[in-house]
This record gives structure tokens, sequence and C-alpha cells, in this order.
């Protein structure tokens, strides 16, 4: 029994990371019809500006003190390249979906290649709060607590944005940009300011990834945007290509398909078995998903 | 009615500034040339009719005109040249759209269709209150479920809660029963008199009814312009332009 | 540059117009065989150069490592002419039928693992290890395109991303000790000709490379010239109107993926005998994001397009590291030089600038050029 609990909230805290990863691309490629294949260089970006934040700070300070602040770092950082990539990169070939996907790839690959230059392709590790290290007590499992703020995180991410979609002006125009960006168009709204806006977004979403990501690997590494970009497409496949509930669901139905292979079958079928669960959805369920021609 | 139009449009009188002119226009899409020099004015006050069969190019002339087609040309909004400006800009203008087949949003509540046009009022506007009393009633309903009429009905409402200095109206009768025809055009109709209207438009009832002018197009180029009643009162020539009896559409 | 004189198939499929009653087919003038065959010379010519090379013992300093028939350069040759035809078996996918997949690696290195293991694992015999690795590699496309095919457009790329990156995942396993893991997986020589092994038989290996090439690149104007080519064209350029005029679009595109992944197989497997064995950067999204570079880059959907990108690219991965260590870069910042000594760097912002301002490619470019000389 506690090894399901803690097999459940290992899975829980996994797919939240999942989620974080996910709900930025999810609502960029809702809104814009934009697969951004950067997400993963944004989410590269956000983990080393953590760590450069963390090693900047005084070793004095208390390492949960310097991680808030990391967090707070990567997400800035994240904010600002989705607005420069957006604007400077996306925005000229508006309506032309194939060379932006084109675009986010190049920048992908130059990204990747830039880290690797500067830091080199090692990993490096990344100070880790005493307390995420430990575990607590519940219902007499002993659950890992990095999980627990992984899936806080999620859950506020989660709840944020959908306040913002359905309590806010920006939100309407968001939630009907996704169903007809011409349509918003030609009701005299300005939707591609919106565009920047989601792009922010998302780049703060990768940059609060990157960092939580880092530390559930306990290190930075160039390519650990690109390998958490994968299943991060994965969840927004299957969640239903746009729609942040579907996202949610699906990132947490992921991590504990991925958490419960592994520990049932083998350490590492899980990444395996994640892939075998999107093929089952797409031969099960192929209507419920909205896979538009770009 | 319609009797006393045709007089009154018959006689030639000085009219301001049109509200819209077209002028050598052309839409080109990939290999195939949609518009192919398209020259019309839409005089302020009234409602001009552009007909002509199906895939003429009438539809892609108002995406022209609102920025939804590529296009090029001169094409000037109260003697402002607009052909370059971006769609949100050009509505902004005071050029409101219906485009063809409705396309709220199904998704969003009837007041939200609303109220991403007019934020603070929505469906409270009193034009909505005034001309249609049913949505109202259904503010709370996702546009989605709302029968044809009804969300033509929103399609309407909403450009109707900006002031617009020309309306572009693309078949807003398509697929609606005969009843619901009349309720559009009522809404039509009394739109008209403070707002000029260019229409797309198949039932050519409806448009001996409320229309005053008429532009043809075939093939992506004018081909007739004059008043709507002497264009209906012609048989030949409507067959000929339209491809459609008169008498048979009227008697259907 | 032969293609400059000829319509690009992109162009000469748009030209019919969504109204036009007669299809991209039919357009194809079969009067003269005597011009197909004028127009082949240039290439003709290009490949005998290429076939020469190996008996050119002259050194070209700074652009090729030591002499032009050494195995330095006939390896690094090689491997460009390979990936050239790879770049070519995507294009199938890319250019021609308008398939974004980021999983084309998944097909590539199917057939130079399964070569591989054939042949040093199962000590089958090369012309059975080789029919193994092609049919297998071939039933694999055919189970992953039929599923990744039940989505369309963007989401169809994420699915292939996620299918070839499962095969990743397994090859770094190294299940049963049969990939060899990270360290990839070596050929067995014994079980080669003695004219595939060896430092110096690399000019043997070149051929090879050279010969698949050609073979990818008569495989594809066959391909596109074919009814099937047609139909995949008709799909690139509108697909619902494509299936209105009667083309079965899901099996349009699934033979499209099928036939680019049989060829996209028979590059790895001469991949795997060019480099002497299996890399697990073959299954990388990285090589397959770097296949779809070079499509663009040399011009997709044309018929130099493929070959050329993959020739350049894979040139300049190579070639690129060597520019960082110049002279004039030491004034630079560290950082900067830091950054610029990624050849990948380099070439994913080429990319970006490519996508911009030659959205056609190179050959596109070229072309564009020539014809602008010749109207003057």
């Amino acid at each position: 029994m506690s090894d399901l609990v803690l097999l459940l909230v290992t899975g829980l805290g996994l797919g939240a990371l999942y989620f974080i990863a996910a709900s930025g691309l999810s609502l960029i490629y809702g809104l814009m019809g934009v697969l951004n294949f950067a997400h993963g260089a944004f989410m590269t970006a956000g983990a080393y500006a953590g760590w450069l934040t963390m090693d900047a700070l005084p070793e004095s300070w208390p390492t949960g003190s310097r991680l808030v602040l990391a967090l707070l770092v990567a997400v800035v950082v994240g904010t600002v390249i989705g607005v420069v990539v957006e604007v400077v990169l996306i925005r000229p070939l508006y309506r032309h979906h194939i060379q932006q996907v084109l675009v986010t790839v190049g920048l992908s690959l130059a990204g990747v290649a830039a880290a690797q230059g500067i830091w080199g392709s090692d990993p490096r590790p990344v100070d880790k709060p005493v307390w995420m290290t430990t575990t607590s007590d519940v219902l007499g499992a002993r659950l890992p607590n990095d999980r627990l703020v992984y899936v806080v995180a999620a859950v506020a991410l989660f709840l944020g944005l959908m306040a913002l979609l359905h309590l806010t002006r920006l939100g309407l125009v968001i939630r009907a940009g996704v169903e007809n960006r011409t349509m918003v168009e030609a009701l005299g709204i300005n939707v591609r300011r919106t565009f920047t806006v989601v792009f922010a977004i998302g780049g703060a979403a990768a940059g609060l990834a990157g960092v939580l990501y880092s530390q559930y690997a306990g290190a930075v590494s160039p390519a650990q945007g690109g390998s958490l970009l994968i299943f991060a497409f994965i969840v927004v496949v299957i969640g239903g290509m746009g729609s942040l509930p579907g996202t949610a669901v699906a990132a947490v139905v992921v991590g504990l398909v991925q958490q419960l292979a592994n520990y049932y079958a083998a350490s590492g079928v899980g990444d395996l078995s994640v892939v075998l669960l999107l093929a089952l959805v797409l031969l099960l369920r192929p209507t419920s998903l909205k896979g538009a021609p770009a | 009615m319609s009797e006393e139009r045709a007089i009154h449009d018959a006689t030639p009188e000085v009219q301001p500034r049109p509200v819209l002119s077209l002028d050598d226009v052309h839409v080109r899409f990939g290999g195939s040339h949609v518009l192919q020099g398209v020259s019309f004015d839409v005089p302020s006050t009234g409602v001009t009719a552009l007909l002509g069969r199906n895939g003429v190019g009438k539809t892609t002339t108002l995406k022209a005109v609102i920025g939804l087609a590529p296009r090029s040309g001169r094409i000037l909004l109260q003697g402002r040249e607009i052909q370059q400006q971006a769609t949100a800009r050009i509505v902004r203008a005071g050029v409101g759209y219906v485009p063809e087949d409705r396309e709220v949003f199904g998704g969003l509540t009837v007041d939200e269709n609303l109220r991403l046009v007019d934020p603070d009022l929505g469906v409270d506007a009193p034009v909505v209150a005034e001309l249609f009393p049913d949505l109202v009633k259904r503010r709370g309903q996702r546009a989605g479920t709302l029968s044809g009429g009804q969300q033509q009905m929103v399609s309407l409402a909403r450009v109707l809660l900006r002031d617009n200095a020309l309306l572009l109206i693309d078949e807003p009768t398509k697929g609606l029963a005969p009843k619901l025809v009349t309720e559009v055009a009522d809404v039509l109709a009394e739109v008209a008199r403070t707002t000029p209207i260019l229409l797309v438009e198949q039932n050519l009832p409806l448009v001996r009814r409320i229309a005053d002018r008429v532009v043809v197009l075939d093939a992506g180029e004018v081909v007739h312009r004059g008043a709507a009643a002497d264009l209906v009162a012609d048989v030949e020539l409507t067959r000929e332009l339209l491809g459609v009896s008169m008498r048979r559409e009227g008697a259907a | 540059m032969t293609s400059s004189t000829q319509t690009p198939p992109a162009v000469r499929a748009s030209t019919g117009g969504p109204d036009s009653p007669d299809g991209p087919a039919g357009t194809q003038p079969r009067s003269s065989r005597a011009r197909v065959l004028l127009r082949a010379i240039p290439a003709l010519v290009v490949v005998a150069v290429l076939a020469y090379l190996p008996y050119v013992a002259a050194e070209l300093p700074g652009i090729l490592p030591g002499r032009v028939n050494g195995p330095g350069s006939m390896q690094l040759l090689a491997t460009c002419l390979v990936v050239g035809g790879i770049a070519l078996s995507y294009d199938v996918l890319f250019g021609r039928t308008g398939l974004l997949s980021f999983g084309h690696a998944l097909f590539v290195a199917a057939g130079s693992y399964l070569l591989t293991i054939s042949l040093s694992t199962w000590d089958l015999p090369l012309p059975l290890a080789v029919g193994v690795a092609l049919g297998l590699s071939t039933l694999l496309a055919l189970a992953v395109g039929a599923i990744a095919l039940r989505v369309g457009g963007i989401a169809f790329a994420m699915v292939t991303l996620a299918f070839a990156q499962a095969a990743s995942i397994v090859v770094m396993r190294n299940p049963g000790g049969l990939t060899g893991g990270e360290e990839g997986k070596p050929l067995d020589r014994d079980a080669l000709p003695g004219l595939l092994v060896g430092v110096s038989n690399a000019p043997y290996r070149y051929w090879l490379a050279l010969g698949f090439v050609v073979v990818a690149w008569v495989f594809v104007s066959l391909l596109v010239r074919s009814r099937a080519g047609h139909a995949m064209a008709a799909v690139r350029e509108n697909e619902q109107r494509a299936a209105v005029l009667g083309f079965g679009t899901y099996r349009v595109k699934l033979m499209a993926i099928v036939a680019g992944s049989f060829l996209g197989a028979v590059g790895g497997a001469v991949h795997a005998l060019v480099l002497g064995g299996s890399n697990p950067h073959l299954t990388t999204s990285e090589f397959t994001l770097s296949l779809l570079v070079m499509v663009v880059l040399g011009g997709a959907g044309h018929r130099w397009g493929g070959v050329l990108g993959g020739v350049l690219y894979t040139y300049a991965d190579a070639r690129l590291v060597e520019v960082s260590n110049a002279g004039f870069l030491h004034s630079l910042p560290e950082v900067v030089r830091q950054v610029l000594s990624q050849p990948l760097f380099i070439l994913g912002a080429f990319f970006v600038v490519v996508v911009y301002f030659a959205p056609s490619g190179l050959t596109g470019l070229g072309g564009r050029l020539i014809r602008r000389a010749g109207t003057r």
C-alpha cells in the first residue's frame, strides 16, 4: 500500500514537471498554430539561468532562498526570450507555419550548441535544498519532498492559467483565438499582441520547468531541455493539442504510466511505455485529437 | 415598398462621397487569379448588393476589403487608402464584417462572443436588447449550441456593438428557414437606415426587398452596375448575369 | 545546374491552379528522349568527376585533410555523400509530399543497426543481412507510418519524433548487448568483402557511397515522375483537393513514408559499411532535425536539393571545427569563441537565415541567379 502511494506521488511529481513543460507549448500551439521547437532550448536557458544565479549568490544563504531567486530569474529570462523570439523571429513569418517550425528548429539546434560551447556538454551538478532531498511521512509512505514541490508548482500554474483564461479579457481573446484566430482579427482585435503575451507566458513556464527539472535531475546539461521537450510533445498530443485541462490530465497519466512501468516492469521501460501509450491513444481515439493540418 | 425605392433610385441624385471605393482590385491565390481588376463604389447610404454565380469572387471581394485576402489595387474607405492595412485596423476604422457561415465562437457563451467586441456591456448593450431580444435570454448559452438563425444573430449583433461606417455582410440567410430569412431581412433593413451595407446575397427576393443598388461579378470582373429594381425587373438580364430565373426563384 | 532550365515540381504542380481541370499529371512532355539525355549530361559529368577523385593525389589545403585520395579525405567525402543520399530520402517525405516528419532518423538507424546486428551478432551472410535490414526497416516504416498518419500536420511531426525517440532509448539501453549502447556497434570485419575493409580500401567505400547517391537520385527522379509521384505532389499542394481528385491521401502519404524510409534504410546500411559500424548518433532527434535542416538548406522538393544540402551540411559540420581554431578568432571574447567553436551553432543560425531570406534553399537561390543572368 505504502509502495503504491509512493509510486503514485512520484509519478504525480513527474507528471507535474511534464505539465509545466507542456503548458506553454500547448497554449502557443492552440492560439498560434506554432509548434515551438525551441521550447526545449527555452527550458535549457531557464535551467542554466537558475544554475548561474544559485552559483552567483553567496554560499552563506540558505539553499532554499537561493533556489527561489533562481526560479524568479529563470522565469524572467524565459519571459524575455519568449518575447524576443516571438517579435523577432516568429512574427515576420505569420501564417507560414512550416517556416515558423523550421526557425524554431534552427534556434533549438543553435541554442543547445551555444550552451555546449560555453558550459560544455557534461552535466553540471546543482545545489538542492536539504529539505527537498528528504521525505515526509504521509499515509505510512515516505514521500520525497521535491515531488511535492513540483506538484504544488504545477497546480499553482494550472490554476493561474485557468484564471487567466476564464477571468480576464486577455483570456477571452486567447480562448476565442484558439477557436478561430482569423475571426478574432475580423472583429477588430489585435491578435498579434496576444501572440507576444502568450509567447511570454510560454517562455516563463519554460523557465520554471527548466529549473525544476534540473532540481529533479540534480544537474544542468545542454541536452536536458530537449529530452523533456519530447515528453512535453507526447503530453500535448495526448491532451488534444491546445486544451489546457487536456494537457493537465495527459501529463498526470504520462507521469503515472512511466513511474508504474519503471517499477513493475523494469527500470527504463517507463520511457518506452509512454510512447506505447501515445501509439495506443492514436489508434483508439484519433477523432479526439485536433491534429489540424498546419 | 420596393416600388418606391425603385423610383427613388432611378432618378439620379447628387451622391456624396462613396463610403467605399474599389479601384482595379486584384486577388491572387497561389496560381489562380480570383479577382481581375474589380472597380466599384459603395455609396454612403442604403444597401448595395454584390451578386453573381457561385465562385465568381463575391466573398473574395469582401475579404479583400477587410484584409483577409492578399490584394493589390486601391481600396478607399471614406477617401483613405486601406489596402495596406491589417484586418484589425480596418475593422477599427469602421468596417464591420459578418462572414459567410457566421463563424461564431462555439465554445464561448453568447455574452462572451459579444464581450470580445464590447468588453463592458456585451449582451447588455442597448442595440442587442432592441434588435436581438432572444440573445439576451440566451446570454449564458454556448454559441456552438445555438441554431443557425440564432448564430447569425450573434454574428450580426457583435459587429453592431461598434460604430460602423460600413458593414460587409456575406450571405446572412444561407441555409436559414424562410421565417428566419424574414427576420434577418428585417434586421438588415433596420440597420441599413443608419449604416451603408455591402451585401453578398443569393436570395433574389431578399435583394429586391432591401437592396438599392447591385454590382454583378462574373469570373472576377464587374459585369453590371445599376439600380436593384432595374435588374430584378429585367428577367432576361437576370438570367444572363446570374444564371437564374427570377420567376422560378420568386415562386419557390 | 541542369535544374535551372526546368520548372521545379513545386511550381509545375501549382500552375494548374485550383480551378484548372488538368491535374499535375500529364504536363510532362514525353516527346524527346534526346532532350532528357541532354539534360542528364551535366549530372553525368558531375558523377564522372566524383568517381575519378580517388585517382587525384593533389592536396587541397584547408579544404580537405591531406591528399584528395588519402584515406582521411575519402572517408570525409564518402560520409558527405551518404548523408546527402539520406537527406534526399527524407525529401521524399518533406519536400515531395509535404510531410513534416521528425522521425526519419528512426529508419536510417534501423537500416544501419539491423545490418550491423545481422552481420556481427546473427552471423548472416552479407546479401541476407542486407535483405533482413531493408525488409525489417520497411516493415517498421509501414507500422510507424500507419499509426502516426492518424494525425496530421504539426501533430504528425510530434508523434514521429516520439517514435524515433523511443528507438533512440532502446539503442542507448543496449538490450542484451545487441546495439552496443552509447559506444555504438562495430561491424564484424570478417563478415565483409575484403574491398570494404581497411584504411587502404577507403576509395572503394567512397565509390560505394557515390553509387548509393546515384541510385537514390535515380530512384527519387523515377518516383516523382510516376503516378505515385504526381499523387504525392497533389497531396503536398492541397490535401483536400487531392482527396477530391480521388487520391486516397492516407495511402499516398503512407506510400511516401515507406518509399522514403526504404531509401533511408539503404542509406543507413551504406552508412554502416562506410563507417565500419553503427553509431547511436543516427538515432538521435538531433540527427532527424539535421536532415530537415539539410533538405531546407539545399532546397526542399528540388532534385538536387537534398543531396547538396546533405553534402554541404556534413562537410561544414566536420570542417567548421577547424575554422574555429583559425587565427582571426583569437581576438574575439572568450564566450564568442566558445559559441563559434560549435559547428551546430553556426549551422543552426545559418539555417534560420536561409529560412528567412532563401526559403527555396540554395538550389532555388542558384536557379534564380542563373535565370536572372540568362534573361539579360
